[in-house]
Order: structure tokens, then C-alpha cells, then sequence
């Protein structure tokens, strides 16, 4: 059977997924990204593959994106993560019109038409503000890990404010605030609100509507998630692994064009 | 100034010039033809050859003959009738710029407490000024300067610290800001004034009698020169454009620098005899023009090269921009009848100096006048009062022309803000959604 590809590869992982000619989804990966992009993909690739029980297996079409989309060893083409984003959160969620995308370098707010085409979109600027560098560099210094960020936001009790999303000031502010005697909940909930702000002014830009996805690696993150809802008032969606949107899109394109 | 500075000058500007430059021009090494792009214009060498011209003249313009620096909104004309040799500080910042010497000479500047959110422009000219850094060899010190805050209010407060580093006068010409639905009378009226008083200045800076006569033949040059450029501009509603507005960009710097004289009024005639004779024989710019565009805002100077091989790797092509038209939507003005209301409306009049709801329907003219599939607004990030307002921009034209647009993050020669991948990113996802389908074809070689 014929297998369609599509590998993201990241600033901080790599993803695949491998769609059927029907279009199931066989496989999917998930690895870190090394500084030899090439070498991330392939491994990406090669674990996607596997999980689909192809070890090994040549797809016919393979579309790489993401920052190192041009490094996909074997890729017929390459599309930028905006427009595969758009196009793997058509896919998951129906009728989506809105994506918000939190990926480790960079994080955009999409407007989707029909289909899943890209009819608007606003990224952040040259700054780690609002990225996933943001929420690793504030779990650092909350000593919770990624992954325990999104939690100990949701049990924060008490309002704290912190006024900068600079990555570099928003450091030296959660020390304070934890010198000062703040919870390290309610500081982790602070910085998913100053964090949603600054989404929502990027939402703004392209049109605040619903059905609207959230992908990327952010969107692990609940509490991050609740805020931007509250401060937008929009519902979103979390698809299940919200990271692989974007290599779904891009397999679902390798599979509408095929090969080069 | 001397008698000895003046035969020096015209010994290079007649004789030594003119040998030094046919020697250089006749060795310049043909590249290879580009797949990606039409033949190269022929009348870029002698682009080369007047700008090389300009800056190699003006070190001997020194004594000779009174020095100006003016901003690129100055009447000009005034000071040519008066003789005076003119540098443009912001024309020599985009050269900096595009020569990738931004930060560096920037950072003059900056050592000396200017910001670096200040004008990269100015900056930059600053940094010059305190250095004496410049890739063109040197600039000669300027005897007098003359400002029009019509393009901004940096200027104002630049040309004042250059007026202090020189210790040297500065007369300023104020154009007040022209909100749309009011009359304009009163605001030119106020301008003309001032002409009128510049005069007076200008006659005893330079001991000697306004030519009336003489200013008249120069801004029928000026006037002829513009509307030379505005013909240029117009080829390029053509399908194929014959060039592209990153080529306009370079094109431009005879009538920011050198409008008044007739070596721009040469030039110009020349570069639209080409572009018309390409019109006719079908030849394109890019060969492959799917996509036109209009551009906002000042070049990207330091990625000038690369951004035009990107947009063209998608058959995009930058067809008209509200910078270029800068010198040109004005010329009609310049009435001979009348000269002083007329530099007064020509010069207060552009649209820099006026609000958003003017800048919008220009935007549109433009958009519908060179039948343009999209926009790309470049917000500079030390160019505030041409940034601002680009969001809305964006909005009006997507909601009433229904033209999409993306806005790319930059500076017109500060390369530390920019970002190439993330502004490739930007562009291409653009150029996808032009498309209108999710997929293209990469166009370089694809690492197996």
C-alpha cells in the first residue's frame, strides 16, 4: 500500500506522521530535535514508520515543514507550518476557522477558510515572548517542569500580576515575586495570563472566531489554554497531540499531490 | 571659498572624472545569465557610473562651492539656484545599509547615548558624522543644512545635532501634518512664507542674489525629472512589469538626489526609453509572473538581493510601492506660474504629511491602478510615522479591494532586527495562501 508523509520539524522536537491512500493514520513519532536537522527528520521519519508496522518503507510522497523543512532528507516539497498547521486542524477539528499555534520558536494565530486554506495570519515577532522558549524558561525557574506548568497554574487561589512577557524581565519578576513571598501557583497562573494577553493580541490581528483549534506544544499546557479563553471569551479546542497538526497537514498534502 | 577649490572641481568634474569612469565602466565583468529573472536593464551601469559620480564630486565640491546636507523632502530647487553642491544624509544611510554597515556605523552613534530605537537613518548619518565611517570614501562636511519635517519629526531633532556638531547654521522648513476635510490654504499659505523667508537667509549665507531665472529652469528640471520618474513607475503596470519595484528602489536615487539637474533628466529619459522598448518586445522582469504586489514602506536595504530571489523563486512580483511613488504623485504641482505655492504644495503636500484616511485611498489607487493580487507592508521597526497604522492599512484592504496582505518585520538598515528565516516563513506561507492551494514545488536542491 502506498504511504504519504509529512514530517515538522521544529526548533525543539521533530514530528511524523504517515497518512494511508485512504487517508488513516497508520503512524506517528515524536522526537527531539538535535542540531542536525537531516538527521532529526529521518529519525522522526523512520520512528513514524515504524509505528505504522513499515519499518523501513519508502512513502510515496513526503512534505516536509516547519523551520527545518528544507532538511527533509526525500521530501518532494516543502510548505511552510502556517499553512499546514491550518490544513491538520481542518482535519481535526470540523470547520475550524481559527488556529493558535504555541510552538517552541515561534507562535501564530491563523484564520482558516474553506478547507483548510490560510486566509490570514500573525506570528510573533524576532523575541521569545509568547513562545514555548517563554513557558520552558518560567518552568525553569519555578523549579515544575513543562509539564508541571499547565498544573500548578490550575491550582493557583490568588490573582498575581506580572507585567512583562520578555522572557529575559519576566525572569527576574518571578524571582521577586517568589522572594516576596507569592505561591509558585500563583505565579505559574500569572504568566499563563501575561502569555494569553499577548496570544490574544495576536488573535486580534486575523479575527477572533469560533470553531477555533489550539495546536502546538502549548496547548499541552490547560491552564494556558483556560486563560486564553478567558481573556478572549472564544471556546478552543485541544486536539489529541496538538503537536502533530502540523506533519498531519503536511501528509495530508503530500497525499493530495502526490509526488513530485 | 576659493578660486583655486573651484578650477580643482571643474578640472575633475570635466576632465579626470569622466576618463576615471569610462576606464571602470569598460571593466566591469558581465554575470552569468539568471534563469530566475529577465536580462539585466542596460542602464544600471550608468546608474553606477552618475552615483559614483555624485560622491567622487562631492569630496572636491569642498571650497568650491557652498555644501548643503538637506533631507530627501527639501526643496532642493531653492538651493541649486543658489549653487549650492547638496548631500542627501539619507540617501548615504540606505547606501550604508545596503552595503550591511548599519549596526556597525550605527553603533557610533549609539556609544554616544542615541538609542536604538531611534531612526536607523539617523543613526547611522550620526554614527557618520562622529566617525567620519562611510563606504563611499568621504562625504564632504557640510557648510550649511537644510530640513523639511514633512517626511517626519526625527529629522528635526537630527539635523539639530548635526548643526551642533558642525557648529553650523540650520534653517528648517516646517510643514504642518494636513488632516483630510480641512482646508489646506492656511497650511501652505504658512509654508510659502517660509520660502520666502528661506530666500532671504539663503542670499546672505550664500553673499549673493536670489536668480529668479535660474530657479525657474531648475524646478522646470525637477518638475520634468518627476514626471520622467512618474513614466518609469507606469511601465511597471504592464503584464510582465518590465522591472521590479526592488529595482525601482535602486533606480530611485537620481530623483532623491539629484532632481534639479539635468544629468537626472539624462537618465531618466534613457531608463524609460528601455523600459518602453521592453514593454513592446514582451520582456518580463520575471519571467514567471503569477502574483503582483504592491510594497509599503522603505526598502529593506541589507536584503534587498535575497528578497528579490525569493519573491521571484514564486513568480511574486513587487509591482508598485507607496516609497517610489513618494517622487512622483506630486510633480503635477509644480506649477511655473506660481513657483513658490507650488513647492509649497509639492513639498507639504506629500503623503507622509497626511493622515491615514489619505494614505488608505492611495493605497487603493495604487492597488487597483497596477492590478495587484496582494501586499506586503513592511513595518520598519526605527521608522515609526511610515509604520503606523500599517494593521489598519491591512484591514481597509482586505475588507474593500479584498486584496491579503502580510506584514514583514524589518528595518530599513539596522540588519540586527531581522530575522531571515522568520521573514521567509511569513513570506512563503503568503505566497502559499496566494496560491490558493496548500502545496508548491521547492524550488532548490532537496538534501538526500
Amino acid at each position: 500500500m502506498d504511504l504519504y508523509a509529512g514530517v515538522d520539524v521544529g526548533s525543539l522536537t521533530a514530528k511524523a506522521v504517515i497518512l494511508g491512500e485512504d487517508g488513516s493514520r497508520l503512524g506517528e513519532s515524536l522526537v527531539r530535535t538535535s542540531p542536525d536537522f537531516a538527521e532529526s527528520a529521518r529519525r522522526a521519519l523512520g520512528e513514524a514508520l515504524s509505528s505504522a508496522g513499515s519499518p523501513g518503507a519508502e512513502p510515496r510522497a513526503t512534505v516536509g515543514t516547519g523551520y527545518g523543512r528544507a532538511s527533509v532528507p526525500g521530501a518532494a516539497r516543502s510548505v511552510t507550518e502556517i499553512t499546514c498547521h491550518a490544513r491538520g486542524a481542518a482535519e481535526l477539528v470540523e470547520g475550524v476557522r481559527l488556529v493558535v499555534d504555541v510552538g517552541g520558536q515561534d507562535s501564530k494565530a491563523i484564520r482558516v477558510g474553506p478547507g483548510g486554506r490560510v486566509e490570514d495570519f500573525a506570528m510573533n515577532d524576532k523575541c521569545a515572548a509568547g513562545t514555548g522558549r517563554f513557558l520552558s524558561a518560567m518552568a525553569e525557574t519555578l523549579h515544575t517542569g513543562i509539564e508541571g506548568l499547565g498544573p500548578a497554574g490550575l491550582r493557583s487561589r490568588r490573582d498575581v500580576v506580572l507585567s512583562s512577557t520578555c522572557t529575559v524581565f519576566a525572569e527576574s519578576e518571578v524571582i521577586s515575586l517568589l522572594a516576596g513571598g507569592e505561591k509558585a501557583d500563583d505565579v505559574a497562573h500569572a504568566v499563563h495570563l501575561a502569555m494569553a494577553r499577548r496570544l490574544a493580541g495576536l488573535v486580534r490581528l486575523v479575527g477572533a472566531q469560533e470553531p477555533a483549534a489550539f495546536t502546538g506544544g502549548g496547548a499541552l499546557n490547560g491552564d494556558l489554554v483556560r486563560c486564553l479563553e478567558s481573556v478572549l471569551g472564544l471556546a478552543f479546542t485541544v486536539p489529541e497531540k496538538p503537536q502533530l497538526a502540523g506533519a498531519l497537514g503536511a501528509a495530508l498534502i503530500a497525499r493530495e499531490s502526490g509526488p513530485r | 571659498m576659493s578660486a583655486f577649490a573651484r578650477l580643482r572641481y571643474r578640472f575633475v568634474r570635466d576632465a579626470l572624472l569622466p576618463a576615471a569612469l569610462a576606464f571602470k565602466g569598460g571593466r566591469r565583468k558581465s554575470r552569468p545569465p539568471d534563469p530566475l529573472f529577465g536580462p539585466p536593464l542596460k542602464s544600471t551601469a550608468d546608474l553606477r557610473r552618475i552615483m559614483a559620480r555624485h560622491y567622487a564630486l562631492a569630496r572636491h565640491a569642498k571650497g568650491a562651492m557652498p555644501v548643503a546636507w538637506v533631507t530627501s523632502g527639501a526643496p532642493v530647487e531653492l538651493l541649486r539656484a543658489f549653487g549650492f553642491y547638496t548631500v542627501y544624509p539619507e540617501n548615504h544611510s540606505a547606501l550604508c545599509g545596503a552595503r550591511k554597515l548599519g549596526p556597525e556605523i550605527s553603533a557610533e552613534a549609539e556609544a554616544r547615548g542615541y538609542s536604538q530605537d531611534l531612526c536607523s537613518y539617523a543613526r547611522v548619518d550620526l554614527g557618520h558624522a562622529f566617525s567620519g565611517r562611510t563606504p563611499v570614501g568621504s562625504l564632504p562636511a557640510p557648510d550649511l543644512l537644510f530640513c523639511t519635517n514633512n517626511i517626519c519629526q526625527t529629522v528635526l531633532y537630527w539635523f539639530k545635532a548635526l548643526s551642533r556638531e558642525h557648529g553650523i547654521p540650520l534653517i528648517l522648513l516646517d510643514t504642518p501634518y494636513l488632516h483630510g476635510g480641512r482646508d489646506e490654504t492656511p497650511a501652505f499659505a504658512y509654508v510659502e512664507g517660509q520660502l520666502r523667508g528661506a530666500v532671504t537667509d539663503l542670499e546672505r549665507f550664500a553673499r549673493k542674489d536670489f536668480d529668479e531665472k535660474r530657479f525657474l529652469q531648475v524646478l522646470e528640471s525637477s518638475r520634468r525629472a518627476s514626471q520622467l520618474w512618474g513614466g518609469v513607475l507606469e511601465t511597471l503596470r504592464r503584464r510582465p512589469a518590465p522591472m521590479t519595484i526592488f529595482d525601482a528602489f535602486v533606480h530611485l536615487m537620481p530623483i532623491v538626489s539629484l532632481r534639479g539637474l539635468p544629468v537626472c533628466e539624462r537618465y531618466y529619459e534613457g531608463l524609460l526609453a528601455e523600459l518602453r522598448d521592453r514593454v513592446e518586445r514582451g520582456v518580463a522582469a520575471v519571467p514567471g509572473e503569477r502574483h503582483r504586489l504592491l510594497w509599503d514602506n522603505i526598502a529593506i536595504w541589507f536584503a534587498l538581493g535575497p528578497l528579490a530571489r525569493l519573491f521571484a523563486e514564486h513568480g511574486a512580483v513587487p509591482v508598485v510601492a507607496t516609497y517610489t511613488h513618494a517622487w512622483a504623485e506630486t510633480a503635477h504641482q509644480m506649477d511655473l506660474q506660481d513657483p513658490f505655492g507650488a513647492l509649497a504644495r509639492t513639498y507639504g503636500g506629500i503623503f507622509l504629511n497626511r493622515d491615514l484616511a489619505h494614505r488608505r485611498a492611495f493605497l487603493e489607487t495604487l492597488a487597483r491602478e497596477y492590478a495587484v493580487d496582494g501586499a506586503v507592508l513592511h513595518s520598519a521597526r526605527s521608522c515609526k510615522p511610515y509604520s503606523i497604522g500599517q494593521y489598519d492599512l491591512k484591514q481597509s484592504l482586505m475588507d474593500v479591494p479584498g486584496i491579503p496582505s502580510v506584514v514583514l518585520e524589518a528595518d530599513m538598515t539596522d540588519h540586527r532586527v531581522w530575522s531571515e528565516a522568520q521573514a521567509r516563513t511569513r513570506l512563503e506561507a503568503f505566497f502559499e495562501a496566494l496560491e490558493g492551494q496548500t502545496i508548491r514545488n521547492s524550488s532548490g536542491p532537496v538534501n538526500a
